[in-house]
């Protein structure tokens, strides 16, 4: 029963993994570069969460609504003055560029809200659910993450495999001089692609703080980085690999934990990353570039 | 006759290179226009500066009297001015049919009575069109790529060396269809290496070499013209 336990939590972990990597992996497939400041909007994210709950008392949802606003509202002013000037600048300058943009919104955190750890209230409440005569609880947390996840991939699925928002955003990632000689206007798209990432990452902020519920101003950047190599296992680019990848991060990590040395598990998931690059290149469900002259 | 497109002493620059030296040409309606030339002679960014991928310094390049100069890329196509990329430039992971749907982006409604009609013109997208675009032949994406730009329903459309790398056999129906188009009313713009090809369906011709235009005229008299058969024709 212990070993179920542990599977569930590695879901529900993987599960927040899963919603940032999508952030992750949207904006790459689009924009082609890695966004590293994305873990800080978590953050960001948590943080309006908290203030909206907490000092404001607004219920949780609005809270939610709220810092999805904001988070979205940032990941569009980002890309316009940080990333949008250098499109055509070489991909080492956008990478840079991306790690200051963290600098930049970690320390912009600890002016505004202190370093002091803030007490992150839970989004849905300490409710658990108990089974098999209390040998195996799921904290309503738990729930609430795995459906957020799996709502969302289905969400974006239908909207870039159905609409035609969607469907621009493919042609975009795919070829954005094309795309532009059939109409689509590239840079709405790549605002509206650094919009839903953003958005995903103040769900996944709101998540992560209700099931660990220190918020500090790095508070996104561990996350961040597991997330972004959660996209890289699944095959950065590709929807279905975040979730994937995400996933089994959380998973890997949880056991890793539970079974070899809690020390250890971030040197085990990491470990595991760098195999299974070795054997697939491109990521588990990553696609191999072919083109045809 | 009136001209639909008309490109006014336009220089286009690479960085420190002058690709385009001053060109100016025009389109009139109903025609096909040829632009031939050897590889590197300006041909394809004169097309990609009229369809707004790339910006001239100087001139102007009026579309049915109104000056593309400063309007942006994405914004050209609902004037009805598409182009059809070197390349092809096909979306390799959409299905055909999605394909056709990106053409028509900027057009609302029903898009069936479009389709069906590109599928009339290229009845071998018909028998494919749920199939990813990678998968395609060479000829079978250079339709689709014609395709596409149909789907916005230009008044012109601009191809750009449709017959590259294609078999002998494909570049006569491609040219076939191009022929089709003309006779539809739909006015041409074309780039090709292939001279005596797109001489031979063009009612006029520019030929352009280290970005200018070193010699003009209708389709017949070029295909007559000594220096083109020397330079271009093979003797």
């Amino acid at each position: 029963m212990t070993f179920l336990n542990f599977l569930i939590s590695g879901i529900s972990l993987g599960s927040i993994y899963a919603i940032i990597a999508l952030g992750y992996t949207m904006v790459y497939g689009i924009a082609k570069m890695l966004n590293f400041a994305h873990g800080d909007v978590i953050m960001v994210g948590a943080y309006i969460c908290f203030y909206a709950i907490s000092r404001f008392e607004l219920p949780p949802l609005v809270g939610i609504l709220l810092a999805m606003i904001v988070c979205m509202l940032l990941g569009i002013i980002i890309e316009r003055l940080a990333y949008k000037p250098l499109r055509s600048a070489p991909s080492l300058a956008v990478l840079i560029t991306a790690i200051g943009v963290s600098y930049f919104l970690q320390n912009a955190a600890l002016l505004l809200w202190t370093p002091n750890p803030k007490v992150f209230p839970s989004v849905v409440g300490d409710g658990k659910v108990e089974l098999f005569g209390g040998q195996l609880t799921i904290s309503h947390v738990t729930i609430v993450t795995i459906v957020a996840c799996v709502a969302i991939m289905i969400f974006l699925t239908v909207f870039t495999e159905s609409t035609k928002m969607g469907k621009a955003m493919r042609a975009c990632s795919e070829d954005k001089g094309a795309a532009q000689l059939m109409g689509i206007n590239v840079n709405a798209t790549i605002s509206i692609t650094f919009a839903i990432g953003s958005g995903l990452a103040a769900i996944a902020g709101a998540l992560l703080c209700s099931a660990y519920p220190t918020l500090i101003p790095t508070t996104g950047s561990m996350p961040g980085i597991k997330a972004f190599t959660a996209a890289v296992f699944g095959g950065i680019g590709s929807i279905p690999g975040a979730l994937l990848g995400g996933l089994l991060l959380g998973v890997i990590e949880i056991f890793a934990k539970a079974y070899i040395s809690t020390q250890l598990s971030d040197a085990i998931v990491f470990a595991v990353l760098i195999i299974v690059l070795l054997v697939k290149p491109a990521g588990l469900l990553g696609k191999q570039i072919r083109e045809k002259v | 006759m009136e001209a639909v497109l008309k490109v006014e002493d336009i220089n286009v620059y690479y960085g420190s290179i002058h690709a385009i030296k001053g060109i100016s040409f025009e389109v009139n309606q109903g025609e096909i226009v040829t632009l031939i030339g050897a590889n590197g002679a300006g041909k394809s960014t004169t097309l990609n500066t009229i369809a707004g991928l790339l910006n001239s310094h100087t001139g102007a390049i009026q579309f049915m009297g109104e000056n593309l100069g400063k309007i942006a890329a994405h914004k050209i196509v609902s004037k009805g001015l598409a182009l059809v990329p070197e390349g092809r430039r096909i979306f390799l992971q959409m299905t055909v049919q999605e394909n056709l749907e990106m053409g028509a982006y900027t057009n609302r409604g029903d898009l069936r009575e479009d389709i069906e009609k590109v599928y009339g013109y290229f009845p071998r997208l018909k028998e494919r069109y749920k199939q990813i675009g990678g998968t395609l032949s060479g000829g079978e994406q250079q339709m689709l790529a014609m395709g596409r730009a149909l789907m916005s329903r230009p008044k012109v459309i601009m191809l750009d060396e449709p017959s590259m790398g294609l078999a002998p056999i494909l570049v006569e129906e491609i040219f076939n269809i191009i022929q089709n188009l003309h006779q539809s009313g739909t006015t041409i713009l074309l780039v090709e290496q292939n001279a005596q090809a797109a001489l031979s369906v063009a009612d006029r011709g520019y030929v352009l070499e280290t970005g200018k235009i070193v010699l003009s005229g209708t389709g017949a008299e070029l295909l007559g013209a000594p220096e083109i058969k020397k330079a271009y024709l093979g003797g």
